[in-house]
C-alpha cells in the first residue's frame, strides 16, 4: 500500500553462479492499517467524550421561622424586590411598593444587572458607619469595607410562568454582582396582578 | 534527441511522526474520557459562571425535565444497602405492600419517576422493560400529596451521618412551581442546602465578580 515495491533488493551484487544469495527483506513495515486503528479509535474517543463536567451551584435556603424576632430584617431603603415573568421578562421595584405602583418597572435579564449593580452603589453611597459591623469586620481582619453594602438585600419572587432557567440565571446574577445578601419568596397577590397588568398591556403572551 | 532521465523517486511516506500524534492524541482522550452515563431523561441544563465541580458521591439526583416531571435516582456507591433500606422504608411508611423481589429491585431501577400507586408495578419489571415505560414523574405539585417529601425522608433517613447531597437537576424549560415544590419537599425534611447542577460559563467582563477572578 504505502510502500511501494521498488525492486531495489537484488539488484548488482552478484557473486558468481552457484553462490545463493540471501534475499533481502525491506525492514519496514506498511503502518496504514495502524493508522488507520488509531483513528477510527480516536474519533470514537472524542465522539463519547464528556469534555465538560457539570458544575455546580451550592443553594442554601433558610429555616422558616415561626418567631418574629428570629425573621431576617431588610431595611426599606436597601431592598430590591425582583419579579419573574413570561417569556424572560423581569419586573422590580426599589423599596417598598408604592400603592399606586409607580416605582414598578419592567425590563429584561440583560437590563437587570445594570439595576442591580446601580442600587448596589446607591446603598453604599448612603451607608451610615454602622459601629457594630466594622467591629466584627475587624475582629475577623477584614476590611471595613465589607460592612458597606450589609443593608444591600435583593428578593427574588418568580412568578408561576417563570421557568427555571430565569431561576437559576438571577441567582448568577447575585453571584455575578457579589450580592451577599438574597432571599427567594413567593410573590404576593399585589405584586402578580401587577405583573399580569404590565404583560397584558405589553401583549406578552 | 537527448532523453532526460527522470530521478525515480519513491512515493513512501516516512508516516513515523504522524503515528507518533495520532497515538499520542489518542492515549489523551483514553486518559480523559469519562463516558457519559446514559440519560433516561433527556435534560439540558441552564449555563451559570459557578466553577464549583461536582464531585462524586452518594447522592439523591432529583431531575425535572421539560415536562415538568420529576424523577429521583440514588446514587449509593458507597453502600448499595442503602437502597434496600430505603425502599424498605418507603414500602412501610407508605403501605405499599412490595414483595421482597421488588425491594431487592430498586437497587437496579436506575431512575424512578411514578407516583406511588405505580411502584409496585414498575419494580415488578425488569430493567430492561423499566426503561420502556413512560413514567409520570412523581407528583409534586399537590401541596398535600408531594411525595417527593416521602421520598426525602427516607433517603434523609438512611443516609444520616453520612456524607449526603441533594443534586437539582433542572431543565431550561422547567416551570419555577415544579422547582418550588422539590425545594418545599426538601425544606419540609428540614434540609436547606442543596446543589443546582449547571453548565459551565465564563464570568461577564466587567463584573465584578470577572474583576474579582482576574485579580
Amino acid at each position: 500500500m504505502a510502500s511501494i515495491d521498488t525492486g531495489g533488493g537484488d539488484g548488482g551484487h552478484k557473486k558468481g553462479r552457484g553462490v545463493k544469495k540471501a534475499k533481502k527483506l525491506s525492514t519496514r513495515v506498511d503502518m496504514t492499517p495502524m493508522v488507520d486503528l488509531g483513528f477510527l479509535l480516536i474519533t470514537f474517543f472524542i465522539f463519547t467524550a464528556t469534555m465538560s463536567s457539570p458544575t455546580t451551584m451550592d443553594l442554601n435556603m433558610p429555616k422558616d421561622t415561626e418567631k418574629k424576632e428570629e425573621e431576617t430584617k431588610v431595611k426599606q431603603s436597601g431592598a430590591l424586590t425582583i419579579m419573574l415573568g413570561k417569556q424572560d421578562k423581569v419586573y422590580y421595584y426599589e423599596g417598598e411598593l408604592s400603592p399606586d405602583g409607580a416605582n414598578f418597572k419592567s425590563t429584561d435579564f440583560k437590563g437587570i444587572r445594570d439595576v442591580i449593580i446601580k442600587k448596589k452603589k446607591d446603598v453604599i453611597a448612603s451607608y451610615t458607619p454602622n459601629a457594630e459591623c466594622e467591629a466584627k469586620a475587624k475582629e475577623k481582619g477584614k476590611p471595613v469595607s465589607d460592612c458597606f453594602d450589609t443593608d444591600f438585600v435583593v428578593v427574588i419572587k418568580p412568578t408561576e410562568d417563570a421557568n427555571y432557567k430565569n431561576t437559576v440565571d438571577i441567582l448568577d446574577e447575585m453571584t455575578i454582582n457579589m450580592v451577599k445578601r438574597f432571599a427567594m419568596i413567593k410573590i404576593t397577590d399585589v405584586e402578580k396582578g401587577l405583573v399580569t397588568a404590565t404583560e397584558q398591556s405589553g401583549g406578552i403572551q | 534527441m537527448p532523453h532526460v532521465k527522470l530521478a525515480r523517486k519513491s512515493t513512501d511516506t516516512d508516516m513515523t511522526p504522524f503515528v507518533d500524534i495520532a497515538f499520542l492524541i489518542l492515549s489523551f482522550f483514553i486518559m480523559a474520557t469519562k463516558f457519559k452515563p446514559a440519560e433516561p431523561v433527556k435534560v439540558t441544563t441552564p449555563n451559570s459562571v459557578s466553577s464549583d465541580i461536582l464531585k462524586e458521591s452518594d447522592a439523591m439526583l432529583i431531575t425535572l425535565d421539560k415536562d415538568n416531571r420529576v424523577f429521583i435516582n440514588i446514587n449509593a456507591k458507597s453502600d448499595q444497602g442503602k437502597l434496600d433500606e430505603i425502599a424498605q422504608g418507603i414500602n412501610t411508611s407508605r403501605s405499599l405492600g412490595l414483595s421482597p423481589a421488588e425491594i431487592a429491585n430498586f437497587r437496579q431501577a436506575e431512575i424512578v419517576g411514578v407516583p406511588f400507586n405505580q411502584l409496585k408495578g414498575y419494580l415488578a419489571l425488569s430493567k430492561a422493560e423499566q426503561k420502556k415505560v413512560n413514567q409520570a414523574g412523581i407528583p409534586v405539585l399537590d401541596t398535600l400529596n408531594n411525595e417527593l417529601i416521602w421520598w426525602v425522608a427516607e433517603a434523609n433517613k438512611a443516609f444520616s451521618g453520612r456524607r449526603f447531597l441533594y443534586l437539582i437537576k433542572g431543565d431550561n424549560n422547567t416551570k419555577y412551581p415544579t422547582f418550588e415544590a422539590v425545594i418545599n419537599a426538601l425544606r419540609k425534611n428540614e434540609i436547606f442546602k442543596y446543589n443546582l447542577i449547571t453548565s459551565q460559563e465564563g464570568a461577564p467582563e466587567g463584573t465584578e465578580l470577572f474583576k474579582e477572578r482576574n485579580k
